[in-house]
């Protein structure tokens, strides 16, 4: 039997235009994630990463036209109306940001703002609402839970901030979490306490994740499934210790190797030269090809396609990087 | 043989925290943020000292008062034995020739209203470092050492990326030709692969200038890369100091411990990061009592919570400040 | 030849901005009314069909006709020509009751925020005492003490209205001071000076030009009406408030002596406002 997949993204494109000009803010991108899968979606600022979680929810309709399927559960949601995909909003597919400080209504205790979510999306009456944000706050680990239920969002740190806002996001139990940066704001020590926070709920309610994140680091501890996306589009995808261990896309290659992770120390950093191309002026054949060392005749001509290649790994590129074992982590 | 260029001793800021009307009517007193809680630290000539913590822990404030942007409250910085501080040399300008700093924000720390080649050219006429007529040329130097083309002079700081808004900045603080360059999160702003080039170009330059570089940063990783020596801070005190390789390799105090581990390696096998802090940050406003880890310690004893550590110089180590290092090391 | 189009596209930017100003149709009202009025003001004579002072006792109080668009007014004057000839002095108000107030009100404002301390306190409390007070009121008290005349109000609304620059200028100059680029003078070693007027002050005058155009708008106000008071322009100079006072007596008979400077206040005002508006777009730096 083939496991029903609870979000499945085919040709997914977001386009906004700015003083007339047309910005592929995303383009063609495809995954699928399954019930208790982590997939990261990894990429530069700009890369479309942020923009296509949004489109998944359908934030990104008000500003930008947005074309390809989305399914939740079989059923395609990208058509349905906005009364429709609240009710999917929330309730089955969950989010969170990157600015635990922005995200929390200031002016509303931390209490009301899980309550709020509950009775949005569940039949629970008012004590039991009172006594299922309780438990959620314990959850997430904030300590005497029952007492901080009346405190405003100032009144907590930033990473107690960011547990709210799981607290809040998980509360009528989503079968998906899309968490966009969800620790980038926050300090090391506590990064780690959130990522294994979201990890353990992931595998306890046997909840979907797609983490949206810079940090490949963040990525190799967290996620079983990569994409890596550059200027609006997926260039590799495929199990993370495949791909971080021996990624084939020059872009993934430089990525890796730009991290002073197991290098001699005070020596030159591998970097890619030049800076992301910018969405107005995206180059005609493949986005990468002006900083890759790679390129051949091809590459700025024609732009590659994201296709199969072993074992469930996916790659846009004419000329992959083949071996680099040993030289990498 | 290496001298020491600049020595800081005992230093301490706090910020008042403005009253509301309440605490003036109940007579509560002021509060108090202990931004520096006693940092002594030195660096020598040419090498890069790094300084990691977490937000709030005071390693911004510390780059800023060694660039006299904050007085400190008590402790001396001496640059060259000078106090940078004292009466006499307090507004002695040239002292901003030989200390330079650069800041993390790539997008606030350029004029936005002039160009690329105006900033340098300030910097240069303001400190006379050439005669008027070589001033052009020296600018375009300058442009050319931090990688930008010589276009770049005539655009304005939002025609940039951030990366080359940095380069831009360094050009600015290498123009004076200074010693000492103060570097607050150049990076952390940056994106991975623009990093690494931020990151080796400041590498080269300090070799080609012979500088002395403070690199103040929470990525440990490039603190790691670039550092000889590394100091991390807790809470406004230094906790450990030591040679970079030693530290990272070997780190002594149970939260250089925790910061390394808690850093995500990007090898999928490598899932040694097991020690987890409990809690977070203590409130600068309320630093508690004795040893300012102990509340976050797993191996903290009864007089962790009564007496505060010194930094004292351990065997096979660098320098920390914890009642307890050895036992901890024996028990590793 | 990539390079050719990256600079073609950062033309295109750098132009958009003034294309954009361009394109809102109030900032294009705006100029016009105030180009208008300018050529009004500065040559009032090419414009105005007669001369403002010429009494004719044959023709008072006509109503509008072709030969006297605006009328004539209790003494035969030509409504049209005095309604003209008073931009060159309302014209002339907007500018001088705003210009001291503003250099003055900026320096004071950038010097306060630069510095703070103690000047800054007093300059809150100077703040919260003038503000407390109702514009007009405090204007006519200054000219009570000083006596009626122009220039006499020039510097009553001098003195009261520099502090409204002032308390900008420093909102301004503290909210840019946040900015590294600040920190980054210091760091250089520069004066205070070059920190404070080459790169706060660029940054943190944009609100206050804005700022600028409303009060000329009512600096025209106000001057008109300490005119139909009696403090300000003194008749018979021909001046919209002295105006509108003149024909106060005659509402019911010959309204069109008071109507005609009214509507004069209202369109210099709007195209002051107008301008202001698109100025606010035009001077944003980009980030």
């Amino acid at each position: 039997m083939i496991e029903q997949k609870l979000l499945e993204i085919e040709n997914l494109s977001t386009t906004f235009s700015r003083g007339g000009m047309a910005l592929p803010a995303v383009r063609d991108v495809s995954f699928s994630v399954g019930k208790g899968e982590v997939l990261g979606l990894v990429g530069e600022s700009g890369s479309g990463k942020s923009v296509t979680l949004r489109s998944v929810l359908g934030l990104s309709k008000r500003y930008g036209d947005v074309t390809g399927s989305v399914k939740w559960c079989g059923t395609d949601i990208s058509g349905f109306s906005e009364r429709k995909m609240r009710q999917v909003r929330g309730c089955e597919i969950a989010m969170i940001f990157q600015e635990p400080m922005t995200s929390l209504n200031p002016l509303l205790t931390v209490g009301l703002q899980i309550t709020e979510t509950l009775s949005a999306h569940t039949k629970l009456n008012g004590a039991e609402r009172r006594k299922r944000a309780i438990e959620m706050l314990d959850m997430v680990g904030i300590p005497s839970a029952a007492e901080r239920l009346g405190d405003y969002p100032h009144q907590f740190s930033g990473g107690m901030r960011q547990r709210v806002m799981i607290a809040i996001a998980l509360a009528a139990h989503p079968k998906l979490l899309l968490a966009d940066e969800p620790t980038t704001a926050l300090d090391v020590t506590i990064q780690a306490q959130i990522l294994d926070l979201i990890m353990l709920l992931a595998k306890e309610m046997d909840m979907g994740v797609v983490l949206v994140t810079h940090d490949l680091g963040v990525v190799a501890q967290t996620c079983r499934n990569v994409a890596v996306m550059y200027a609006g589009r997926i260039v590799e995808q495929g199990a993370v210790r495949q791909v971080l261990k021996s990624p084939h896309h020059p872009y993934t290659v430089g990525l890796m190797r730009s991290v002073p992770q197991d290098v001699p120390p005070r020596t030159q950093l591998y970097s890619v030269p030049g800076t992301p191309p910018s969405l107005e002026n995206l180059p005609a054949g493949c986005a990468f090809a002006p900083r890759c060392q790679n390129t051949s005749s091809n590459c700025k001509i024609e732009r590659p396609m994201l296709v199969n290649t072993d074992a469930g790994r996916k790659l846009a590129c004419f000329n992959p990087v083949q071996a680099l074992q040993g030289e990498l982590a | 043989m290496t001298s020491t260029v600049m020595e800081i001793k005992d230093l301490a800021l706090e910020f008042k925290v403005s009253r509301s009307i309440v605490d003036v009517i109940r007579r509560r007193p002021g509060k108090v943020v202990r931004a520096l809680n006693g940092v002594s630290l030195h660096m020598e000539k040419g090498e890069t000292l790094g300084v990691v913590g977490e937000s709030g822990c005071g390693k911004s404030t510390l780059a800023r008062c060694i660039v006299r942007l904050y007085e400190p409250n008590r402790g001396k910085i001496k640059f060259r034995n000078q106090d940078i501080f004292a009466a006499d040399f307090r507004n002695d300008r040239s002292y901003n020739k030989r200390v330079q700093m650069m800041f993390q924000d790539p997008y606030s720390s350029l004029n936005p209203r002039m160009t690329a080649g105006q900033i340098i050219t300030e910097a240069l006429s303001v400190h006379e470092m050439r005669p008027p007529a070589e001033i052009p040329a020296r600018m375009a130097e300058l442009l050319d050492l931090v990688r930008l083309s010589q276009d770049a002079a005539e655009k304005l700081p939002h025609e940039f990326s951030g990366g080359q808004r940095q380069r831009i900045a360094i050009a600015r603080a290498l123009a004076v030709e200074p010693e000492v360059l103060i570097a607050d999160e150049l990076v952390s702003a940056l994106d991975v692969s623009v990093q690494a080039q931020v990151v080796n170009l400041l590498l080269e330059l300090q070799e080609r200038l012979n500088l002395t570089i403070m690199f103040v940063a929470h990525d440990l990783r490039l603190v790691r890369h670039v550092s000889n020596r590394v100091a991390v801070i807790y809470l406004g005190r230094i906790v450990e100091i030591g040679d970079s390789e030693s530290l990272f390799s070997n780190p002594a105090h149970p939260y250089s411990q925790a910061l390394l581990s808690a850093a995500p390696s990007v090898d999928p096998d490598d899932t040694s990061g097991a020690i987890r802090l409990e809690g977070e940050l203590p409130s600068p406003l309320n630093v508690p009592p004795g040893c300012a880890f102990h509340v976050r310690c797993p191996y903290k004893t009864e007089n962790c919570t009564r007496d505060i550590p010194v930094l004292r110089l351990i065997e096979n180590m660098g320098e920390v400040a914890c009642h307890n290092a050895e036992e901890i090391a024996k028990n590793a | 030849m990539s390079d050719v189009t990256v600079s073609q596209t950062q033309q295109a930017l750098k132009k958009s901005k003034l294309q954009i100003a361009l394109r809102k149709p109030g900032f294009v009202i705006g100029a016009i009314i105030i180009g208008l009025s300018a050529m009004l003001a500065i040559a009032p004579g090419v414009f105005a069909p007669y001369d403002p002072n010429l009494i004719s006792y044959l023709e008072v109080k006509q109503p509008p006709s072709w030969a006297h668009p605006f009328g004539t007014d209790m003494l035969g004057r030509d409504s049209l020509s005095r309604v003209i000839w008073a931009y060159t002095v309302n014209m002339q108000m907007a500018i001088l009751a705003t210009v001291f107030a503003m250099s003055f009100g900026v320096f004071v404002g950038a010097l306060v925020g630069y510095y703070r301390g103690i000047a800054d306190q007093i300059f809150g409390r100077l703040v919260d005492a003038i503000i407390t007070f109702p514009f007009l009121v405090l204007v006519i008290a200054v000219v009570a003490v000083l006596g009626p005349g122009l220039v006499n109000m020039y510097i009553a609304i001098s003195v009261v209205g520099w502090v409204y620059y002032a308390r900008l200028t420093r909102a301004e100059v503290i909210a840019q001071m946040g900015n590294d680029y600040a920190s980054a003078g210091v760091v250089m070693g520069y004066s205070d000076r070059r920190i404070i007027f080459r790169h706060l002050l660029p940054n943190a005058i944009t609100p206050v030009i804005v700022y600028w155009m409303t009060d000329m708008a009512l600096a025209i106000l106000l001057g008109s009406s300490l005119g139909y008071l009696g403090l300000g322009a003194q008749p018979p100079q021909a001046e919209w408030g002295v105006l509108i006072a003149e024909g106060r007596n005659f509402i019911t008979t010959a309204w069109w002596l008071s109507l005609m400077p009214g509507i004069a206040i209202v369109i210099t005002g709007l195209g002051f406002s107008l301008i202001g508006d698109g100025l606010a777009d035009l001077l944003r730096p980009r980030t």
